[in-house]
């Protein structure tokens, strides 16, 4: 077998980041060409490192990198697009943090690469850097994220028996991640109620491209139930509660 | 082979200090065993000092030496009162106390504000800062925490929590590093050094 090359290269985004060693960081970053991968910046937390500034995390950046003996080390690097709104609003910083932090939970390292998925994710950082309405571009993640890693929610037919939903009010399970029948849900626990309003959107946002689920805009109300139902679905596939989420209720003004 | 017991205790031990691996910890705890006595002795006392003889500022949360009110900066009638300089940790006032320039006095968080790893407001001295601020002494606020994500969150929750206090806010400059290459810079530099150029005329 031909030994793997050196030095390779990788169009990636920065998930996240911890202190390693004296000067250095462990970044997690999202790749084009191999899906998530742990690398090493070497003096990134000096002052003076050329590189730090490219390797913040939520920062679009094409790198060079050198294989080392456990982990590869970052040799060049350069932004494509560092998205600067997502650091001058605190919003936009907590949700890119959501956006980075669910894939990084529903992702491990050498799946391979996934292109879709990959552009979602820079799409995702575009659309709330600029002025687009945060919810639906978080709504519209989850559901692509959830279809990419193999757990679309089942909206047409009842996930317990199979049969045709109709358009009313159902019953949803996040543990089977789709809509119960009136029938079968009588007997079942740990039922969640769906509005036939929320069920519409959330068919809507699965069947669509982004431009037309962006000019849905459903009522409060509606949002509130959708956004509940996705998170309990996220939290129970990922067996844990995420990060970001209950850091954005602590800082919400009057908590 | 496994190492007689007080020797691995050793290296699980060092193990759990940052930046130092089990290869690290093997090599100091061997170096230990075989020094002068007097060696380990002085850092074995020195650790136990660390945590039994220093104590935080309960104004500032800088590190001082137990027993004392307040810390040297805190009691100094020379630091003026009017302006609080905002720190993630107390090696940070170490670093600006080093420049020399500085005369007001300090303000040290004990870490960041993180998204993603879950940490908070209330697992910082953010509380204490906020009533400090509502006693009405303090006129500027300098928010000096890194120019990383993190640090940039925190310096954006911190200017929405003091805001109302009417108090003038500032953030340190961000520029160019000295000794460094504009070609290297990145976006994000480039574009606070550009914001934050200066008078030459
Ligand atoms: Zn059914
Ligand atoms: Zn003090």
């Amino acid at each position: 077998m031909p030994e793997k090359p050196r030095f390779f290269r990788a169009t990636a985004v920065v998930l996240r980041h911890s202190d390693w060693g004296e000067a250095d960081r462990l970044l997690t970053l999202y790749t084009r060409e191999q899906g998530k991968l742990r690398a090493l910046g070497k003096g990134l937390r000096k002052m003076r490192s050329r590189k730090a500034g490219h390797l913040e995390p939520f920062t679009h950046v094409t790198m060079q990198l050198a294989r080392g003996r456990d982990l590869a080390i970052i040799t060049q690097v350069e932004t494509l697009n560092a998205y600067l709104p997502l650091r001058d609003d605190l919003r936009r910083t907590v949700q890119a943090a959501y956006v980075v932090e669910l894939l990084d939970r529903f992702t491990y390292e050498e799946e391979g690469g996934n292109p879709a998925v990959f552009n979602l994710l820079t799409e995702t950082l575009t659309r709330i850097a600029g002025d687009d309405d945060p919810w639906l571009v978080l709504r519209y993640y989850e559901t692509r994220l959830l279809e990419w890693m193999g757990f679309r929610p089942q909206l047409v037919r009842c996930a317990n028996c199979s049969r045709e939903i109709l358009p009313e009010d159902q019953f949803f399970s996040p543990t089977r991640g789709g809509v119960i029948c009136l029938r079968c849900g009588i007997g079942l626990p740990g039922l969640w109620k769906i509005n036939v309003d929320a069920l519409k959107y959330l068919r809507h946002f699965q069947r669509s491209s982004y431009a037309e689920a962006a000019r849905a805009n459903p009522p409060v109300e509606i949002r509130k139930e959708i956004e509940a139902l996705l998170q309990a679905h996220i939290t129970y596939l990922l067996e844990r509660e995420l990060n970001t989420p209950g850091f954005i209720r602590k800082i919400q003004p009057g908590s | 082979m496994l190492l007689p017991e007080p020797i691995q205790n050793l290296i699980t031990a060092l193990e759990r200090l940052p930046g130092i691996g089990p290869k690290s910890a093997s090599r100091l705890a061997f170096y230990l065993l075989r020094a002068p006595e007097e060696i380990s002795t002085q850092l074995a006392e020195a650790l136990t000092a660390l945590k039994s003889q220093t104590a935080l500022c309960p104004e500032c949360f800088n590190i001082m030496l137990a027993g004392r009110e307040r810390c040297e900066i805190c009691e100094s009638a020379a630091r003026e009162e009017a302006i609080i300089c905002v720190v993630e940790e107390p090696l940070d006032v170490i670093a600006l106390e080093r420049v020399g320039v500085y005369k007001g006095k300090y303000h040290v968080l004990h870490g960041v504000l993180s998204p993603i790893e879950g940490i908070g407001p209330d697992d910082l001295k953010i509380r204490p800062l906020l009533a400090r601020v509502a006693q009405g002494a303090a006129k500027e606020i300098i928010l000096a925490t890194n120019p990383s994500m993190e640090g940039d969150a925190t310096a954006l929750y911190l200017r929405q929590q003091l805001l109302p206090f009417g108090v003038h806010l500032t953030r340190l400059a961000r520029g160019l590093p000295v000794g460094g290459d504009l070609e290297y810079a990145d976006q994000n530099t480039l574009l606070r050094a550009l914001s934050g150029r200066q008078e030459m005329n």
